[in-house]
């Protein structure tokens, strides 16, 4: 069987690097997207070229926008003085859905791991001590993975902030809105029985 | 028989099956064989249906057959009283182990959960004269089997252990750092020790309980170092204070990562690692076996491989084996090279003969012996 130009395969193996695609998805979106060149392939390669140009990192927070200072740090009203702290930012995005948080974001880049060679500089922690004093920083809400790295990150964020003059929080484990009892796995129902409150 | 019981298993591409499938009943199942046949095979494809490397300790790639894909599939059916549950675990070529349970992604503890997996294998004759790793990962399993979330403690305890120790090997000195890993050991560990008492007292009572005749054995857990600190407060603060000695060795010297299981023949006040070589296997044996009765009383009967157990044991204590497998109702998948060594099994054993050609395993159903 004749093999795709060099050029299609190699838009392949590229695409074959997305997360969420193999080699086989791979080939197929781009099957799709080369039959439908002025549609969609064009278009998608001029956006591409823009967010390439324009899509930058805060420079305090870490969340994408196109400027030094992304939307939210720049907007004066969530100044309310809590900084929620993320491992990345597609879970910034995630909370920001959500639209239950009006303060501001740290996003971390990561967690911490010795064995991965991780440590607290590379997850931008200086810079999220740094925020305190200047932003008005009194509660420094951890929003990170119930992972084992997730949480040793979280006790350390909150150990080192300790004395900081700053409450440390954490989100709560449990059920989820909606959620039924019967589906949760005995983890998931222990820790919710542990964090129950008065109704 | 209440639990679990393994009706299907199919193989392909697994050590020397190129594909096997096997349709199972209610009782024993013998596989009898020339060495190297590939009897072993099978059952450590079964010890897969549990989270782990099987009885081997084996790797994905170890397990996948040479001249094969690469890549390599076990799917299996378990009859319980609520449903027909699918379990498939394989691996493709240079990729890890994934598993499926009802044809949805799962992870490898989920297994845990379905159905425990005991085995004994010629490999553990010397458990109670080697190192104490291995008797350690001997009660890991014991524990696992009678509850199910220690696999998970026990991994996220050796995941903040191995983040510890290499902290301590680069000699880095953040005290935060230190005191995030040791929180998280010290919860994980804490489980950890309190799962393994709950399993000694699990076994002793299931001995205690049975009329068997094999020996019973006197169990504890002791430390290199004496006691050990097992409560998490305990562990959190014996971690911390240990930090310069640990930076030193460059490992961690406390906690339940070096526990070590001990074990005295009852009657006769020796320590398993003085006794003979055949009394250590027939201790062994019947540790496993108050291991499967603890499970079945619980209503979770194990699946238990035994390899190449029937011909190391003489007529008594065979005959003794039979009886127990018998009254417990369990499923055991027994090796041996002559189908003779069966022959105390009743009639309702399943037997298949191994013979491999160019490495490659055929299993023929035989009559019951």
């Amino acid at each position: 069987m004749a093999a795709a130009p060099a050029d299609i395969d190699a838009l392949i193996a590229l695409m074959a690097r997305l997360p969420g695609l193999g080699p086989r998805s791979a080939r197929r979106a781009v099957l799709h997207l080369v039959k439908r060149r002025s549609t969609l392939l064009l278009p998608l390669a001029e956006a591409m070229q823009d967010v390439a140009r324009t899509a930058r990192d805060c420079v305090l927070c870490g969340n994408l926008g196109t400027e030094d200072l992304c939307a939210i740090c720049t907007d004066d009203r969530r100044r309310t003085g809590q900084i929620c702290v993320v491992e990345d930012v597609e879970d910034l995005w995630a909370m920001e859905r959500s639209g239950a948080f009006r303060g501001r974001y740290h996003v971390l880049g990561g967690t911490l791991s010795a064995l991965r060679q991780i440590g607290p500089d590379e997850l931008r922690l200086p810079l999220l001590e740094s925020r305190l004093g200047p932003e008005g920083v009194t509660e420094v809400i951890l929003a990170l993975g119930a992972t084992v790295d997730g949480q040793t990150t979280a006790h350390y964020i909150a150990d080192r902030l300790s004395g900081r003059g700053v409450s440390v929080t954490t989100l709560a484990q449990g059920v989820p809105v909606g959620g039924e009892l019967d589906y949760l796995d005995e983890g998931t129902i222990g820790a919710a029985l542990r964090a129950r409150r008065a109704v | 028989m209440s639990g679990a019981r393994l009706s299907t298993l199919a193989l392909s591409d697994f050590r020397s099956h190129a594909r096997a499938r096997l349709e199972l009943g209610r009782g024993t199942v013998a596989i009898w064989g020339a060495n190297g046949a590939g009897k072993t095979n099978l059952l450590e494809a079964v010890s897969f249906l549990s989270p782990g490397r099987g009885l081997r300790g084996a790797t994905a790639a170890e397990v996948a057959r040479r001249g094969g894909s690469g890549g390599w599939r076990i799917a299996a059916l378990f009859q319980t009283p609520e449903a027909v549950r699918e379990v498939e675990t394989g691996a493709l070529p240079g990729e890890p182990r994934s598993v499926r349970l009802d044809g949805k992604a799962a992870i490898q503890t989920d297994l845990a959960h379905l159905v425990p997996v005991l085995w004994v294998v010629p490999a553990m004759d010397r458990l109670w004269t080697e190192g104490a790793e291995g008797r350690r990962r001997f009660l890991d399993r014991a524990a696992m089997s009678l509850i199910p979330d220690h696999a998970e403690a026990a991994l996220a305890y050796d995941k903040a252990l191995r983040e510890r120790n290499r902290l301590l090997r680069e000699g880095a000195r953040d005290p935060h750092w230190y005191a995030a890993l040791e929180a998280r050991m010290a919860s994980a560990g804490a489980r950890l020790a309190e799962n393994r008492a709950t399993t000694l007292t699990a076994l002793a009572a299931a001995q205690d309980r049975a009329e068997t005749g094999f020996p019973a054995a006197d169990l504890a857990i002791v430390y290199p170092e004496g006691a050990a600190p097992d409560t998490e407060a305990a562990l959190a603060a014996a971690l911390e204070g240990g930090r310069r000695a640990d930076m030193a060795a460059g490992r961690t010297l406390t906690g339940p990562h070096r526990a070590d299981l001990e074990a005295v023949w009852a009657a006769k006040g020796v320590p398993a690692r003085d006794c003979s070589t055949g009394e250590q296997k027939a201790l062994l044996l019947s540790l496993v076996l108050a291991n499967a009765r603890a499970l079945a009383a619980r209503g979770r009967p194990p699946l238990l491989l035994l390899d190449e157990v029937a011909a190391h044991l003489d007529a008594h204590r065979r005959a003794a084996l039979y009886a127990e497998l018998d009254a417990l109702g369990l499923q055991a998948f027994l090796t041996g090279t002559e189908p003779g060594l069966f022959a105390g099994l009743g009639a309702s054993v399943q037997c298949w003969e191994a013979t491999e050609a160019g490495g490659v395993t055929t299993l023929a159903e035989t009559a019951a012996p």
